[in-house]
């Protein structure tokens, strides 16, 4: 069995976040961390893995990004977690990619890996806090050509076979595909082991392979601005707002806010 | 070519995936066929499946209605309906898909981009052309910044977030053009099997990603979601939560607003007994109007509701429901 999570480090939610006067993020602040989202693919990887004998003879999860130097971290973290591999995928060239560029990229070093040993599932997380725009899973599948079974709270993996119970906005469904598959999981189901302080301290010992675009065969076009085909042409932050209501009390106060609601056309 | 290199011309006709259950269109389809009628072009409605309602399409800007079939795999599967989709951009000379914002929108939106070499923007407020680009607003950064993304090729993939627009049908549609379509389905569709669906029961209430009005259930409802229900009722609306309650188990979880549950843009926002967390606050920032009760003044969701009551639930909520039952006669 040969997993491959795919994660994301971005800028803390907690904290302020900013976006540059091109329109790019302000990423690189010490806050900066791997996607709270991705730590349910990273365990439900590391779950499906172990069901079939990991750690084991045969058996991988890799973890792999795609990210500034900073981004390391989020691998390492996947290696405290459990992962036997990690992978972060590194090139000034990619900066400035949208979701589509970041795909591929992902794509090409999936692809790579898959070359080295046969990948049976790619587990993403169920969006990135940052762009939260749940793009990567879908066209991962659609770069790979391979299957897709996205927003999994169940999965299970036998005879090549890959299972997934998923809750889609009206329906329960059961879907099956050949592996090799692209997953992704909702954070309802894989609520993440915590990482113990000896997974902590191998993990920063763990060789982790850098590959360049070179490295993936890539061409520097097809990724950043260049290969994305959107660009922000507008950011500014949201002015502080000036005719806000706010009263204290309690049920006294209510006929002014029904009065407010009916000038707003709901009552 | 490179695609991008002619400049990015933003020309073409609209072509609209219509988002529909059982053989009934999604309200929510509806906007985006208004949206679409309003920026003065063509408008194609991609139905995927047989019998569209193609009078009601067409009273809301559809000039042409595409039926798709597909064959050879489940129809409801993403990449099924990426396979329909193209059948009819192959057809002709479509400049802008536009699709619904939803996990099921965004999926389709994502491979038809990758399949397409088209630039997806999505949590889309509006579209417009601009300095020849099709660009699309969105607010990102859990609601605090406003940006306008322009697509640099002649693709544009866009998906839109619910009450962008309001959904208008326009006066005196002319016969919509009914174009009956067959896709053979791609061997992504065919290698996924459905081994089982099920309905989930559906409230009498409006869908949460649906509607208009919202009224959610936090922490501070203390495990009683009767009062959240009853006000949504008077008021016509959905009931949310936040991830808090349906952790708790007040509720069931398809009930979740936030980033991780369902992305909501209601034209009233109506919050009891929630912080605001950020958490939370990403997945309902473009509400229109933001109410919040809250005994807390730190709570961070007086920073960005409209009209905030600092008191107790207990004591607002029943007076609340209870005035506009009495104002309404
Ligand atoms: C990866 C991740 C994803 C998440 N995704 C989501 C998501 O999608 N949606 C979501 O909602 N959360 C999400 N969360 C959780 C989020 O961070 C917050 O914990 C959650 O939103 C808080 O819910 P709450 O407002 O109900 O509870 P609390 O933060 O506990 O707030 C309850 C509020 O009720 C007030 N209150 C209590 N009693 C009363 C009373 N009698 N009258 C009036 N007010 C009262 C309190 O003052 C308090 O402000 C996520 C967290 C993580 C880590």
């Amino acid at each position: 069995m040969r997993v491959v999570v795919c994660v994301k480090h971005v800028p803390d939610v907690q904290q302020p976040r900013s976006l540059r006067p091109d329109g790019r993020l302000a990423r690189g602040g010490d806050d900066d961390t791997l996607n709270e989202l991705d730590e349910d693919a990273l365990e439900a990887g590391l779950r499906t893995a172990e069901a079939a004998g990991f750690p084991g003879e045969g058996h991988d999860v890799t973890v792999l990004t795609v990210g500034p130097a900073a981004a390391v971290e989020a691998v390492r973290r996947g290696v405290a977690m459990g992962a036997s591999g990690a992978v972060h995928v590194r090139d000034d060239a990619v900066a400035g990619s949208d979701a589509v560029a970041t795909a591929r990229v992902l794509a090409a070093a999936i692809a790579e890996l898959h070359a080295e040993a046969p990948v049976d599932v790619v587990v993403a997380g169920m969006a990135a806090l940052d762009g939260l725009t749940s793009l990567v899973p879908a066209a991962l599948a659609e770069l790979l050509g391979w299957p897709q079974l996205t927003l999994a709270d169940r999965i299970t993996v036998a005879d090549g076979v890959v299972t997934v119970r998923r809750e889609t906005s009206t329906d329960v469904e059961e879907l099956t595909a050949p592996a090799p598959a692209v997953l992704s999981v909702t954070d309802q189901a894989f609520r993440a082991r915590f990482p113990g302080f000896k997974g902590i301290l191998a993990a920063r010992k763990h060789p982790v392979t850098t590959w360049s675009l070179a490295d993936l065969g890539l061409d520097p076009s097809t990724v950043g601005p260049a290969g994305s085909a959107t660009r922000v042409v507008h950011a500014a932050e949201r002015p502080e707002r000036a005719d806000r209501v706010l009263v204290t009390g309690d049920a006294e106060t209510v006929p002014a806010l029904v009065d407010y609601l009916s000038q707003k056309g709901f009552a | 070519m490179n695609e991008r290199e002619n400049g990015g011309q933003a020309g073409g006709s609209v072509a609209v995936l219509v988002d529909h259950l059982d053989g009934t269109v999604r309200p929510t389809a509806l906007e985006l066929l208004t949206l679409a009628r309003g920026l003065g072009r063509e408008v194609h409605a991609v139905w995927v499946g047989d019998r569209a309602p193609a009078a009601e399409l067409a009273a809301h800007g559809a000039d042409v209605v595409h039926e798709v079939e597909v064959s050879g795999a489940d129809a409801r599967l993403t990449a099924s309906v990426v396979d329909a989709l193209q059948a009819v951009l192959a057809a002709g000379v479509v400049g802008l898909v536009l699709v619904p914002s939803t996990f099921e929108g965004r999926e389709v939106a994502a491979r038809l981009a990758v399949r397409t070499g088209a630039g997806v923007v999505t949590g889309v407020s509006g579209v417009a052309v601009e300095d020849g680009c099709w660009t699309a607003r969105k607010t990102v950064l859990a609601g605090g910044w406003d940006t306008a993304c322009a697509v640099t090729g002649p693709l544009a993939v866009v998906a839109v977030a619910p009450h962008a627009v309001q959904a208008l049908a326009r006066d005196g549609a002319a016969e919509p053009v009914v174009v009956r379509r067959t896709a053979e389905a791609s061997a992504a569709a065919r290698a996924v099997t459905v081994v089982s669906r099920t309905r989930r029961p559906a409230s009498e209430r409006p869908p949460l990603a649906e509607a208009e009005v919202v009224v959610v259930g936090g922490r501070g409802v203390e495990g009683d979601f009767s009062g959240v229900e009853e006000l949504a009722d008077v008021l016509g609306g959905a009931v949310g939560a936040t991830r808090v309650a349906t952790d708790e188990g007040w509720i069931g979880h398809e009930a979740q607003v936030g980033q991780t549950g369902v992305t909501i843009s209601p034209r009233l926002y109506v919050g009891l007994g929630v912080s605001g967390a950020v958490h939370h606050k990403g997945g309902m920032a473009a509400s229109a109007t933001v109410v919040a009760v809250n005994n807390d003044p730190d709570a961070p969701v007086f920073e960005f509701a409209d009209y905030g009551i600092v008191g107790d639930l207990t004591e607002v909520l029943p007076a609340l429901t209870a005035e506009l039952r009495r104002r309404r006669g």
